[in-house]
């Protein structure tokens, strides 16, 4: 061992300017999401088990209503224009409980620590959301998976599947985002997990993600046209439905979930201090 | 640092901090030296923590000012960040990943080069002792062995000032004697001044060059543990006599269920 007092504080970055900066904050998310990366690679059963609940909507829901015709979907079969939606609400599902690890975090103390490195604010947040991306991504894997089995055809463009993948990041990075402001406000586990709970439900029926927007009463049409879910239900069936037209063009959803994440990581940039004072 | 009174590394003037009518720290004046160890003694509730807690840029003051390397704790957050380390009491490594893998976050996180990452991570661990079990998941750690973690996570940038929060609550005492000893090494290895917060008059007395006891949010007293006992007035008089003469006898009538609840919630998950 030989540990060199006099050795000159390494870390402190040399001339202070914009391109250090960037630089230091890219470095700081990929630490971030390597450490997430990590914790999940020691413990993956929480994404085993989520396959368990698209499972069940795929195959018991989207099998009967595809048998009864009772959701009039065009030249597409339910079941082929279910997955995008199966998979948006997947995405929603894991990304809205997120902000129980900034709960567990702050009632340990590892927020702290967090908190008082030289990371900005917004590298610590939106970091986080780029993370969650990674178990939105495993529910992609496994609806893909579920779905061709159950013999749904699906684009397999490239680019169509570069574009999901950026779809499912960005959805999974707004409602986990979405989920740490929560957490940031409400502070414990039990009023987090109230409040999880009660607005699951909501928006996931007022979107498009199990039926199409053209039978929905015109009183629910604008808080569905609200609802972040029906941007990335739409981005998705676009690109997961060889030939589908959307509500909107893929552009405008991608462009919709990306301006509404920004705004969501600044908010909980301000709030997230919060949870360490 | 040749020099006969170097400039001090911390420095608070009048530093208050309010949490509605309650002053948790009331006009705080005081500095620590390069590679001191200074103590922040009193019962619970007498403002301890919030003191660190605004030193660490967690929480602004109310008001006063306070530099730390230099740095304005206000005006300058980010800077004093780099130049410190920070052992909150409650625990803050990640119990779900490798002891190695608690420091390579960090490490990035002070953008620590990549050419010397390796090596400030191995150094640290083997400063705290800590090399054989780099690999094991930290839940698999004792509570002494989580406790000097924390500290080599807070090594590797070579902090100026390193802040603790009862860095010994719960731990039994051949842990404790370990950390206090990893901690007296850190300064006299790095000039790192130490700046911790105690109830444990032992713990004081056997680390601590200087004390200030804190009452109610006000500092009643500061000085040597040599000089504080002194003050009293009477021959042999203990360090637990100069806690009751300074902060009363309240030494366990003000913790509330909250911060009991959290202590005891250390000490459990330090066992």
């Amino acid at each position: 061992m030989s540990l060199s007092a006099s050795s000159e504080a390494a870390a402190t970055p040399g001339a202070p300017g914009v391109l250090d900066a960037i630089e230091g904050a890219i470095g700081q998310t990929v630490a971030i999401i390597g450490h997430e990366a990590r914790k999940l690679s020691h413990d993956p059963s929480e994404l085993l088990l989520r396959a368990v609940q698209p499972a069940l909507w795929l195959v018991v829901f989207g099998s009967v209503f595809t048998s009864i015709h009772a959701i009039p979907t065009g030249s597409y079969s339910y079941l082929q224009f279910l997955t995008p939606g199966i998979l948006a609400q997947s995405v929603l599902f894991i990304a809205i409980f997120y902000g129980i690890a900034s709960i567990r975090e702050r009632e340990l103390g590892i927020i702290t620590k967090f908190l008082v490195s030289p990371t900005p604010r917004a590298v610590l947040v939106g970091g986080r959301a780029l993370s969650a991306s990674m178990r939105g991504l495993s529910q992609a894997v496994i609806v893909v998976v579920l779905a061709t089995a159950l013999g749904v055809r699906l684009n397999t463009d490239p680019l169509a599947i570069v574009g999901i993948v950026v779809a499912i990041v960005l959805g999974s990075a707004l409602f986990s985002t979405l989920s740490m402001i929560i957490a940031s406000l409400v502070k414990t586990q039990e009023r987090f997990l109230g409040i999880g709970q009660l607005l699951t439900m909501p928006l996931f029926f007022a979107s498009n993600a199990i039926y199409p927007l053209s039978l929905m009463p015109s009183w629910l049409r604008p808080i569905t046209l609200a609802n972040p879910l029906t941007y990335l239900v739409d981005a998705l069936r676009g690109l997961m439905l060889p030939g589908y037209s959307g509500v909107f063009p893929v552009g405008v959803d991608l462009a919709v979930l990306f301006a509404v994440t920004v705004v969501l990581v600044l908010a909980e940039s301000r709030l997230y201090p919060r949870m360490a004072q | 640092m040749g020099s006969t009174s170097p400039a001090p590394v911390l420095e608070t003037h009048e530093l208050t901090r309010k949490f509605g009518e309650l002053t948790a720290v009331d006009r705080l004046t005081l500095s620590v030296r390069p590679a001191e160890v200074f103590g922040l003694l009193g019962p619970n509730g007498a403002g301890k923590t919030t003191t660190l807690k605004m030193l660490t840029t967690l929480l602004p003051p109310s008001s006063g000012t306070a530099t730390v390397a230099g740095y304005d704790i206000v005006r300058q957050p980010a800077r004093v960040r780099r130049s410190i380390g920070y052992v909150p009491q409650l625990i803050s490594a990640d119990a779900q990943v490798s002891g190695y893998e608690n420091l390579w976050v960090f490490a990035r996180l002070y953008r620590i080069p990549a050419d010397e990452r390796d090596r400030r991570i191995r150094e640290a661990l083997d400063f705290m002792g800590l090399s054989v079990v780099a690999d094991e998941l930290v839940k698999n750690y004792s509570g002494g062995m989580i406790r000097r973690l924390e500290i080599a996570q807070t090594l590797m940038h070579r902090p100026r000032v390193l802040f603790m929060d009862e860095p010994t609550v719960g731990l039994d005492p051949l842990a404790r004697d370990a950390v206090w000893e990893q901690l007296g090494r850190l300064t006299t290895h790095f000039g790192t001044s130490v700046v911790l917060t105690t109830h444990y008059m032992e713990e004081a007395e056997r680390l601590c060059e200087r004390l200030a006891i804190l009452h109610r949010g006000r500092m009643v007293a500061l000085g040597t543990p040599a000089e504080l006992k002194a003050s009293l007035g009477r021959p042999g008089a203990t360090l637990e006599e100069v806690f009751a003469h300074y902060a009363g006898a309240e030494i366990e009538t003000t913790g509330s269920y909250r911060e009991t609840g959290r202590t005891r919630r250390v000490a459990v998950r330090l066992e």
